[in-house]
């Protein structure tokens, strides 16, 4: 510690002074700078809870030229009463006086004289007491001599306004210490956004930019037959598995189906029909009603498309979400039970696999990812189905940034929905890009309560199409 | 998707040419499949139990390749080999055909024992079959993969290959009492009970997962040949007197199973796939099955099916712009034979037995985009005109997330499921008191319930973040779930909106403070009436005693807040005072 010594002393006479030290005096008896005990103050404090130490301001006053003159001759307004003789004096006369024009109005407000206007050789000004206290001058008297602090705050400030009195210790001219313009600034205290949210607000900006309406999502809890059969996602599928999905205890049932749906999706996985050969098993109602924490926000968009359906006559419709999804897999750095998952959905007449790959070009362009091709892959519910990569330049590889795919008939005629409406989706999730993004390589310092709010106080803006590779992380400026 | 290994070298000598990585790569890529990983057994080995182990171990390069989940005749070398020599148009899709033998049909005979465990079975001959060291590890590994795809574990379908020069037929298919089955197991040369094979198995990593199928059943199933030899116990172990070799030449292949569909689909990609290598290539034994109803049927089926698609309806699917001659084209390189017929704009597919994932007409049309070359697709935008619009709810949620933070408060972003303890033990609350909808397969304590409260997770982030400085502000607007019976699935969310301060003072009048600020934004007035909101003394568990206050606003209790009792700060092991204040904000829509 640089302010070893002193601070050391500063210790020893604080233990042994009662009620605190002046540091002023501390340093003039030491026949030290004050900046050495303000110094070795400082770094005692920055330990902890060692000393208490207050800031005290004082203040030096001195007289204006015309202070210390009425110190001296009085103030204005007495000098203008002591020049009024008993028999009064005319006012002409008075103004020529040098006091006169400010002492006349302080000492007629004072009420020391008075203005008989009906004399005859024009307005004659009076005595009213027969002496007065000079108070102005009694306190000038005081500050010259050093003993300001006698006065109060508004006294003091009323002699400063008729510019009798100036506050000095100015340190206008004094010499600092340079600025070290290398070191930190104090950061503002401050709220903060969780950089994920973050990312979720621009995702969230970027389908409205599109014209993209939200979907209502709020609804964590969903039937098997939402999440999974209603997608004609057939009941044996390995994601309605024990070990893939969590199912619920309690409730442990749906309460409600659309019973004429329900009838139309059953006779569509077990037999077919809308030109399906079906999967030929026996769909049962039990598997179906079975609660579950929905797996992927594509029950929502199944809901959001049954309801469009019942709409007659059909209207175009482009929508989005992201939400939560539940998943009970094996958790590693990279994934948990749940995560965020990101759905786009464009329903209209003839819509084709290049309408996909087009709005897929533009929202990605949106993300700042302009390299782009696509693979054939297998969803239970779209198909055609399309994987969605892009040319990493870090990794100088191509890496699936998304899944997408035409949704089947098999899940949109059931529904209602006209035979020549087509159905595009994809879907990605909003982690990996945030890991991505934010040059996270553990999604528990992300998500969860373990995270790491250093990271979230110091996570920058988060523009998607601006931002150059990954960012600085906590502690490196 | 499942993952197929293949040796790289026999990949290529089969595909008559070699590649490089990034050829071959690419080639996939184009096919929809994804080379996953180039390694070696003794890469493998070296990864997952050290360099020692590995030594010795095989450096012949496998590929390891991801394959589509509905594409089974895809998931062993013989069927990779075919599918992209067929894209490429370097062979013609070889035709299945099922013979019926000039001697007796081999019989398969289900007794109705079987209808309560595992109803269906279906079986084939593979006839005077040639093996070699590869392709018999190519035959087990099949099996190996369609138990874990589409059999589901062996849930639906189990697999059993028998030498059939051992056996006698007829076969029957029956279920029996465990200490009525008694035989040699694979691999083994002691004969054991099914009851003790069961046991014996418990410690087996390989089968210990199938035993549940039929562990608490009364009748396990068991298929026996003339003269009581047992082929196999299925869905756990063959018998091992049938067990095939490299040098088998007639092999009897069975599959018993709950979903009748996949077992016929699972037959098909067997000997469609290994018929590569008997006598009369692509030729499969017919055997006949007698269901206990007295119905016979002849498998396997090797069913070819048509179907007739328009031309332009493909073209207005995918987006371009293809004459029904080139269409024809593209679908017969991949594996669907195709010819255009009627009045020119028709095509009529033939869907092979290999195909079982073609069930649609989309499936077609998908096909012929990949043999077009999805990155080939002439990109286009919709016309589709849309307003957008925002949900409601979240449209408030992020206009109050912004000025949750410009209050100086720092978002958290916490679990929406976690213990029972974190929602009920901990705030001093009893289970039942919260309404909470519970997960009947949690693997642990964390997955418990859904949260009815944002708090705990709050708490658990304060507890995790001890080591920054003071004082902790957070909140969180996010979803909670209660039961709602009101709901057609019995639950549901609730937006909250939480905030906790933290630090060596509980600091309620801060938390208060954040209400005020809170209800100003949402333009509530600070009065009872008239839409208003007061909060008025109140106590709760999770609250120290005359410091907790209950929100009414716009004529309703809306939630809480206050100083935390010291037994709940504890319980989330912290070890200052902390308020809080949570309520919902979906009357404020």
């Amino acid at each position: 510690m640089a302010d070893g010594p002193v601070a050391e002393v500063l210790l020893r006479q604080l233990a042994a002074a009662d009620g605190g030290l002046d540091s002023a005096e501390l340093a003039a008896k030491l026949g030290v700078e004050h900046q050495a005990v303000v110094g070795a103050v400082k770094s005692l404090q920055a330990l902890g809870e060692i000393i208490e130490a207050e800031l005290r301001s004082t203040k030096r006053w001195e007289l204006t030229a015309e202070g210390e003159e009425i110190a001296q001759e009085g103030s204005h307004e007495a000098r203008v009463f002591h020049s009024i003789p008993p028999k009064g004096l005319a006012q002409s006369e008075l103004m020529r006086l040098p006091s006169g024009k400010v002492g006349f109005s302080k000492a007629m407000s004072n009420k020391w004289i008075r203005v008989d206007k009906s004399a005859a050789d024009g307005p004659r000004v009076f005595r009213v007491a027969d002496s007065v206290e000079d108070e102005v001058q009694r306190r000038l008297q005081l500050v010259q001599g050093g003993q300001a602090e006698k006065l109060g705050e508004k006294e003091r400030s009323e002699l400063r306004k008729r510019k009798l009195l100036t506050e000095v210790g100015s340190w206008r001219d004094r010499p600092f210490k340079p600025y070290n313009f290398l070191a930190h600034g104090v950061l503002p205290d401050s709220g903060h956004l969780h950089p994920l949210l973050k990312v979720r607000t621009q995702f969230r900006q970027i389908f409205l930019e599109m014209g993209f309406t939200e979907m209502p999502t709020d609804n964590y809890i969903e039937s098997s037959f939402w999440n999974f059969d209603a997608l004609f996602q057939p009941q044996q599928h390995p994601a309605r598995d024990q070990h893939d999905t969590f199912f619920l205890r309690d409730p442990a049932e749906a309460l409600q189906l659309p019973a004429d749906y329900v009838q139309r999706v059953k006779r569509t996985h077990s037999q077919g029909g809308y030109g399906s050969q079906g999967y030929k098993y026996n769909w049962k109602l039990e598997e179906a009603r079975k609660t579950v924490l929905r797996t992927h926000t594509t029950s929502a968009s199944a809901r959001a498309l049954y309801r469009l359906a019942q709409k007659k006559p059909f209207t175009p419709a482009k929508y989005f979400s992201i939400d939560r999804v539940f998943r009970n897999e094996t958790l590693d750095a990279t994934h948990l039970a749940e995560f965020h998952q990101i759905e786009g959905v464009v329903a209209d007449h003839g819509l084709t696999l290049g309408h996909l790959m087009g709005v897929l070009r533009e929202f990605f362009t949106k993300l700042g990812i302009t390299q782009l091709r696509f693979k054939p892959a297998y969803n239970p519910y779209t198909e055609p189905s399309m994987e969605v990569f892009s040319y990493h330049q870090g990794l100088k590889k191509w890496v699936e940034v998304g899944n997408s795919g035409l949704f089947r008939p098999e899940m949109l005629l059931p529904m209602g929905l006209p035979e020549n409406v087509s159905v595009i989706a994809w879907g990605l999730s909003l982690e990996r890009p945030t890991m991505i993004k934010y040059g996270i390589n553990n999604i528990r310092e992300l998500v969860g309560h373990k995270v790491n709010l250093q990271m979230v106080y110091d996570s920058p803006l988060c523009r998607l199409d601006a931002d150059p590779g990954p960012p600085r992380t906590q502690g490196t400026a | 998707m499942p993952t197929v290994s293949v040796k790289r070298d026999l990949l290529f000598q089969a595909l008559g040419r070699t590649y490089t990585n990034e050829e071959f790569d690419e080639l996939c890529f184009e096919f929809g499949l994804e080379l996953d990983e180039i390694t070696s057994e003794k890469e493998i080995i070296s990864k997952e139990q050290g360099n020692k182990k590995a030594q010795g171990a095989s450096d012949v390069v496998l590929y390891k390749i991801d394959v589509p989940a509905n594409r089974y005749d895809l998931l062993c070398l013989e069927g990779l080999v075919r599918g992209l020599q067929v894209f490429k148009e370097r062979i013609k899709a070889p035709v299945y055909k099922r013979v019926t033998p000039n001697g007796e049909i081999q019989k398969l005979i289900i007794t109705e024992e079987t209808a309560k465990i595992r109803p269906y079975a279906v079986a084939a001959v593979l006839r005077n079959i040639k093996f070699t060291k590869d392709r018999y590890d190519s035959f087990i590994e099949l099996q190996e993969k369609l138990h874990q795809n589409i059999c589901r574990k062996r849930a639906l379908v189990a697999i059993g290959t028998h030498d059939l020069d051992t056996l006698s037929g007829p076969f029957t298919y029956t279920a029996k009492r465990p200490s009525d089955i008694k035989f040699k197991p694979l691999n083994k040369t002691k004969e054991y009970t099914a009851c003790e094979l069961m046991n014996m198995y418990k410690t087996d990593n390989h089968l210990k997962h199938y035993l549940h199928i039929i562990e608490n059943k009364p009748l396990y199933p068991v298929i026996y040949d003339s003269n009581g030899v047992i082929l196999s116990m299925p869905p756990i172990i063959n018998g091992n007197h049938s067990k095939i070799t490299v040098n088998t030449r007639n092999v009897f292949i069975e599959c018993t199973g709950t979903d009748f569909t996949k077992a016929k689909i699972v037959l098909d990609v067997i000997v469609t796939m290994f018929s590569e290598y008997c006598e009369n290539p692509f030729t499969v034994e017919a055997a006949e099955v007698v269901f206990p109803n007295g119905k016979s049927y002849t498998f396997p089926e090797l069913a070819y099916r048509k179907e007739i698609v328009r031309a332009d309806l493909i073209n207005k699917k995918v987006g371009i712009r293809e004459t029904p001659e080139n269409i024809a084209k593209l679908l017969t390189r991949m594996h669907l034979k195709s010819e255009v017929i009627g009045d020119g704009n028709q095509i009529e597919i033939e869907i092979p037995p290999t195909r079982a994932d073609i069930i649609h007409a989309c499936d077609i049309v998908e096909d012929a985009a990949i043999a077009y070359g999805y990155n080939n697709i002439q990109l286009a935008l919709p016309k589709t005109y849309t307003i957008a619009n925002q949900f409601p709810l979240n449209k408030l949620t992020e206009l109050l997330r912004y000025d949750m933070a410009a209050a100086g408060f720092t978002e958290a972003l916490t679990f929406a499921l976690c213990s029972q303890e974190d929602i009920a033990d901990k705030l001093g609350l009893d289970i039942s008191a919260t309404k909470a909808v519970h997960i009947s397969n949690p693997k642990t304590a964390e997955f418990q319930v859904a949260r009815t409260t944002l708090l705990p997770g709050l708490l658990k982030t304060i507890a995790a973040n001890r080591k920054m400085p003071l004082p902790l502000k957070l909140f969180e607007i996010s979803d909670i779930v209660v039961k709602d019976s009101s709901r057609d699935v019995g639950a549901r969310n609730h937006r909250h909106l939480c905030a906790v301060y933290y630090n060596r003072n509980p600091g309620f009048e801060i938390i208060h403070g954040l209400l005020d600020r809170i209800m100003q934004l949402l333009s509530v007035p600070p009065r009872e009436k008239k839409g208003g909101y007061v909060i008025k003394a109140s106590e709760g568990p999770a609250f120290f005693p005359g410091r907790c206050a209950e929100i009414f606003a716009r004529g309703q209790s809306i939630g809480k807040l206050g100083v935390l009792h010291p037994d709940v700060i504890t319980k989330f092991e912290l070890t200052m005072p902390c308020s809080s204040l949570e309520i919902n904000i979906e009357p404020f829509l």
